[in-house]
């Protein structure tokens, strides 16, 4: 049911989030929803909505220094890095519990993605981009160099988290993991643009003297956007690592950063719903390309090598296809598609 | 550590500084006429290497005559890039234009290996001669001279055509001024079409003549990320700082790669020196050796 106007009373009423009955209802089902993926999805197909929703808490972190603060960062990958890094270490060397490394996983890649931050006191835009960049390859090169930490080219092995006695072991209880942090963290992003904060990092964006005149200290929020991206960055890849029970250093190579700065150009820029399409669809067509690749060098095998390397350009050429014909990203097309229906079938 | 060893660092380093420079030049100048930061550069060398050894070694074509065909085919490709890819991304935010570039360079990569495969490939019969001469007691290969001298030849030719002929003239108007350019009867169009068609040219020669010293392998495009850190240092947009900086990062990379070797026993340096550098440069001087400094009023 649709309220044709706000009919809000009250303060509390106009802070909620998901403010009418219909999209309460909706969230409720979605909930529902993921909560039963693992009882549909099995094996392969679980691994997947696993790492979707790994890719999620990465992608919002993303946008909230890209998207809301509009500081480009081409180091997520190697931050997210850092992060698996730091809870292997923790967990597997010290024998810390993983409900601590996951947080000091994140703690540790906010204070690292702050130091790197540092560049963006003077610069913007491009340089910031090239900036970013380097600090990819430098992190990229002592993930492979420090090995009395990082076990250089062998990498780490490490474990899934337990409670009690009880082993988050499979990927089905695992995804129950995953889904708790990626739920809460989610919705605090979704809050933070809300608040002082949030609306501080959109006018740097917007207009950075103009923020800085009305008191808004652009360094200070220009360095708490990189620490707070890069402690999603940092919690995200801690959780991979412990998906994948094994941390090396080629799972945060450049392609990675490519690939969470895709996410976030085709879900949307500064927009939370978006790095969740986003992350659902870079994690997705990557999959879908090699079904298809694997089916047509099934039927024809003489071109199965050629195939197999045109997987990554196809990869790339969707990438421009997009920006060239949707350049506000998927979260644009969803508010088209809401807006039909919310007027359907008087569209006019 | 010998004076050997280090002259040989030197002359390495600058023969590597002079590709850079080549391809960093192609950088600035799409950078400096359309405000367009090209990722795809590195894939344009490899491109270019790639085409030049279809057509010396595959088909057989002498080599002067394979470097015209290197250069009409870059000079096709640039356009059609340019045309199809980046005119509709003209007055998108620079995020977009970075994915855009990026995701070109997959493309590129990705037709380079279905078609020559991830093998290394060498150039049969050697396009240069093979001898060594001696420079101050140090056997130089005369590859590495013709290919540093090749690169500096290419610097010079640009420097002279940017200052001097109609074309980089109206070039540099636009760069400065696209509007007032065009008002002034240059057709903004051609010019971003001539940047990238001049841009593909000289990193495909770059390739070609490092293709030639090492082979040429589908990780030519390394060589393109190389390039920021060989143009912060001279300043994004300019061509004089493209081509410092690049033989300046080559000879920084050879050298500490050198010195941390023999005195920390530490390898692999090179492959971030340029990196560590860039940093630095950005902290202390943003815009580089030479780049224009922009200031903003409100």
């Amino acid at each position: 049911m649709h309220y044709c106007g706000d009919f809000r009373t009250s303060y509390e009423k106009d802070v909620e989030i998901f403010q009418t009955p219909f999209i309460k209802v909706c969230m409720g089902f979605l909930m529902l929803a993921l909560l039963a993926v693992p009882f549909l999805l099995k094996g392969e197909y679980l691994w997947i909505v696993l790492q979707i929703v790994i890719a999620v808490i990465g992608a919002v972190g993303l946008n909230i220094l890209t998207g809301f603060t509009g500081q480009i960062s081409l180091g997520q990958g190697a931050f997210f890095g850092v992060g698996a890094y730091t809870s292997a270490y923790l967990t597997a060397k010290m024998g810390v519990s993983f409900w601590v490394g996951i947080p000091a996983a994140g703690l540790v890649t906010a204070m690292a993605g702050m130091v790197f931050g540092v560049p963006s006191l003077r610069l913007k835009g491009l340089y910031l981009a090239i900036a970013t960049l380097a600090s990819q390859f430098i992190l990229e090169w002592i993930f492979v160099r420090w090995e009395s930490v990082t076990g250089g080219s062998y990498g780490i092995v490490v474990s899934r988290p337990a409670i009690g006695g009880f082993v988050f072991e499979s990927d089905a209880s695992y995804y129950y993991v995953v889904l708790a942090f990626a739920v809460v963290m989610v919705l605090f992003a979704t809050n933070l643009i809300r608040t002082r904060t949030g609306r501080a990092f959109m006018a740097v964006r917007d207009h950075y003297i103009s923020a800085e005149i009305m008191g808004i200290s652009i360094y200070k929020y220009r360095l708490l956007s990189f620490g707070i991206s890069s402690f999603y960055a940092g919690v995200a890849g801690a959780l991979f690592g412990h998906a994948l029970k094994f941390v090396s250093s080629e799972q945060f190579n450049i392609g990675v950063s490519i690939v969470y700065l895709a996410m976030i150009i085709i879900g949307g820029l500064g927009s939370i719903i978006g790095s969740v399409f986003g992350a659902i669809f870079m994690i997705l067509l990557p999959k879908v390309l090699s079904v298809i690749t694997e089916a047509v060098a099934a039927d024809i095998p003489s071109i199965a090598k050629l195939a197999i390397s045109f997987e990554q350009g196809v990869f790339g050429l969707i990438i421009v296809l997009f920006l060239i014909f949707e350049p506000d990203g998927l979260a644009h097309r969803w508010k088209l598609i809401k807006a039909y229906w919310k007027l359907y079938p008087f569209s006019y | 550590m010998t004076t050997q060893y280090l002259l040989q660092l030197v002359i390495s380093g600058l023969v590597v500084g002079s590709i850079y420079a080549a391809v960093a030049l192609g950088f600035t100048i799409i950078y400096k006429a359309t405000r367009v930061v090209n990722f795809a550069q590195g894939e344009f060398l490899m491109v270019g290497a790639y085409v030049c050894y279809a057509f010396v070694v595959q088909m057989g074509v002498p080599f002067y005559a394979a470097m015209l065909l290197t250069i009409l085919f870059g000079m096709v490709l640039a356009v059609i890039l340019e045309r199809l890819i980046l005119r509709p991304m003209i007055g998108e935010p620079i995020i977009s234009i970075i994915m855009v570039t990026i995701g070109l360079s997959l493309v590129l990569r990705s037709i380079v290996t279905a078609v020559w495969g991830n093998d290394i490939l060498v150039y049969e019969p050697k396009l240069f001669p093979q001898e060594t001469v001696s420079m101050a007691g140090v056997p130089v290969s005369l590859e590495f001279i013709w290919c540093f001298i090749l690169s500096m030849v290419l610097l010079a030719v640009f420097s002279v055509f940017f200052k001097y002929s109609k074309a980089g003239v109206a070039m540099r108007a636009t760069a400065f001024n696209q509007q007032v350019a065009q008002s002034m009867g240059i057709s903004v169009k051609h010019i971003f079409a001539l940047s990238w068609i001049i841009s593909a040219v000289v990193s495909g020669i770059g390739g070609v003549l490092i293709g030639n010293i090492n082979g040429i392998n589908s990780s030519l495009y390394h060589f393109g990320l190389k390039v920021f850190p060989a143009t912060i240092l001279g300043g994004l947009d300019s061509i004089l700082g493209a081509a410092l900086g690049g033989l300046i990062i080559g000879l920084l990379e050879n050298l500490s790669d050198g010195f941390c070797k023999s005195y920390l026993d530490l390898s692999g340096v090179k492959e971030v020196a340029p990196y560590v550098i860039l940093v630095i440069i950005l902290m202390i001087k943003p815009y580089g050796l030479f780049g224009t400094k922009e200031i903003e009023r409100v």
